[in-house]
């Protein structure tokens, strides 16, 4: 099966950010950035599913300015077979770029697309789940666990859900879109040699307006603040002291 | 402007979060509707109708929607959408997972976790795990917002609002419900809990977490987790509380053998007072916890919760 995988280039996860002084949004400039984590994931597994002989193809998407390419060739050295650059310099929501990945599975037809829960940046947690009503396919979110046949039928996935009371385990007709959660593995690092080949694997390059899509969105972003710091208090010596603090200081016990 | 809530609810209960999501609506203004969306959820309508400032409840009942599975719920939302001008539910995995998909049915863009309402079509929510805050307004004719609970006081109940009956049924050929596996758990939920106590790396491994338990039955506490301590296996993953878990806002948050990375504190600094319990005196949680104490977990929790 084919297996469509997109990618978001995101700030570092370990970077603190900053706030541009006219507070127009986080200042980028000179920030390292990286692959959202979440799809590091999802490349991982899509990574897992052809090592199974599951999967016969990886094709990796991303949404973004021409810089964004380099974590499409991350994800070419971590396994990915060819990738698709969607180049755009605008600002685009979770509702455009699910508007761009369908026009990709319009012209990939994957039987299984895999997106990461969530972008660290915006944490907005929406892209798989628009793709998927857009595209009229089912739904498997914050996946812990991906399996075939395992009590499902030919032509269906399972996909084990980490929801807020424990474990929701469905089955979903393919194709159908996967978002990944944190447990469902633990990414590998490109080796050398990968990053070397990458660099020969095909990419393709389209524009929105290719894929017939306005990338303008209802939403505009008016300010970006600091939240409030919160200022660090004091040691305490002993649990004695904890205690009386708890109980005669800040009175919640 | 009227605003359609929708109710999230668990074995049968609805959940306390559906009442600070009708408090954000309330913030918005406008007439208020719950929809109640399931299999043999006369008892969970009943208690939606309750809630304040609710005129109306409408109640899918049919097995299609016994699962909150996204797509037939989503159908369901998207056909009644079009009386509203908001439709909102809690920033839970429910609302996350079901929202989004509304919104697209809808070609309007979709609103995540707002923490204030600064105007009906302007919000505020949190970016890069709550290190900048963004004010963001909507020109969609519909707008799609999933609240973090947290940030807004819940409507009491003494409401009487109409129960409706509605007779739409979703198709669902695209997915099905196999099984769940959900926590047994006496303790209070975690969302909603006065005290949390939450416990990391540092607690060594699952069997140590009972350590917490005593100190949380006094305090009538719930007890959470560092994504490090689920990672590893200590603790089932609905008790993670950050930037990918549960946002927890207690008067009290006692945080012992965890280190205070930015994705845990994205999910734990509104809490009132913070406790930070950690043998490293440099442990980032300290900048940001109301009292520290230095020490070995194992030799201060049994204490703590002698003396307590
Ligand atoms: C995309 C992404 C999302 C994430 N989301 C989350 C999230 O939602 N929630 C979350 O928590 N993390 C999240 N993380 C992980 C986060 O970055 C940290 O790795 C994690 O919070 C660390 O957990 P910890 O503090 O328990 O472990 P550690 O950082 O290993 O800290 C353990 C602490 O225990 C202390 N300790 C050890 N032994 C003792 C002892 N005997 N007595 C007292 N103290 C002791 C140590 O001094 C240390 O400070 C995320 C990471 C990424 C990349
Ligand atoms: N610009 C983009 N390009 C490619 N994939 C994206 C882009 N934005 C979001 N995604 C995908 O959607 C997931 C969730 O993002 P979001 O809904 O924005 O939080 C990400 O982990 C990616 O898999």
């Amino acid at each position: 099966m084919k297996v469509l995988v997109a990618v978001k280039r995101v700030i570092d996860y370990n970077v603190k950010i900053r706030v541009k002084p006219d507070h127009s949004d986080v200042d980028l400039t000179n920030v390292k950035m990286a692959m959202n984590p979440f799809c590091e994931i999802a490349v991982e597994e899509a990574v897992r599913l052809k090592e199974k002989g599951i999967a016969t193809e990886i094709v990796a998407v991303t949404v973004g300015p021409k810089a964004s390419q380099e974590q499409l060739r991350t994800a070419l050295a971590l396994g990915a077979d060819r990738a698709i650059h969607v180049e755009t310099d605008e600002r685009v929501e979770s509702l455009a770029v699910a508007k761009l990945l369908k026009g990709v599975v319009d012209e990939e037809q994957p039987d299984l697309v895999i997106l990461g829960k969530q972008a660290i940046d915006t944490d907005n947690n929406q892209t798989g789940q628009m793709l998927a009503a857009l595209s009229g396919m089912g739904q498997g979110t914050f996946a812990s666990e991906v399996a075939f046949g395992d009590g499902v039928e030919e032509g269906e996935i399972r996909v084990t859900r980490e929801i807020d009371g424990g474990l929701q385990t469905v089955a979903l007709k393919l194709p159908a879109v996967v978002t990944t959660d944190l447990r469902l593995n633990e990414p590998r690092y490109a080796k050398l040699p990968d990053i070397m080949k990458a660099k020969k694997k095909p990419l393709d390059t389209r524009t929105p307006e290719a894929l017939g899509v306005t990338v303008a969105s209802g939403l505009s972003l008016l300010k970006v603040e600091t939240p409030a710091e919160r200022k660090g208090g004091i040691k305490v010596g002993s649990v004695d002291e904890l205690i009386d603090k708890l109980k005669n200081e800040a009175k919640v016990l | 402007m009227s605003i359609l809530v929708l109710a999230e609810y668990h074995d049968g209960q609805l959940a306390a979060g559906t009442a600070h999501v009708v408090g954000a609506a309330q913030a918005i203004g406008g007439d208020i509707d719950i929809l109640v969306a399931g299999d043999n959820v006369a008892g969970v309508a009943e208690a939606a109708a309750r809630l304040d400032g609710v005129s109306r409840v409408r109640v899918a009942d049919a097995p299609v929607y016994a699962h909150q599975l996204a797509e037939p719920l989503a159908d369901l939302l998207a056909q009644l959408a079009d009386d509203y001008s908001h439709v909102l539910a809690a920033a839970s995995t429910d609302g996350k997972n079901v929202l989004p998909r509304v919104a697209a049915l809808k070609d309007v863009s979709q609103i995540s976790e707002i923490l204030s309402v600064e105007s009906a079509d302007t919000f505020k929510r949190p970016i890069y795990a709550g290190n900048a805050i963004a004010t963001v307004q909507s020109s969609d004719p519909l707008k799609v917002i999933t609240v973090r609970t947290t940030a807004f006081e819940p409507v009491a109940d003494g409401g009487a609002a109409s129960v409706e009956a509605l007779d739409i049924v979703a198709s669902s050929t695209l997915s099905r419900f196999i099984g769940e596996e959900l926590a047994q758990n006496e303790r209070p939920e975690l969302g909603g809990a006065r005290v949390v106590i939450s416990g990391g790396r540092g607690m060594g491994n699952g069997d140590n977490f009972k350590l917490l338990d005593g100190i949380a039955d006094k305090l009538g506490a719930a007890i959470g987790a560092s994504r490090a301590a689920v990672d590893a296996g200590f603790v089932p993953n609905d008790m993670q509380v950050g930037q990918t878990g549960k946002i927890v806002a207690p008067d009290l948050y006692i945080a012992v053998g965890i280190s205070g990375a930015i994705q845990h504190l994205a999910g734990m600094k509104d809490s009132k007072v913070i406790v930070a319990i950690n043998k490293d005196d440099e442990a980032p949680i300290f900048q940001v916890a109301d009292y520290g104490l230095v020490g070995d977990l194992f030799e201060i929790l049994p204490e703590l919760e002698q003396k307590l």
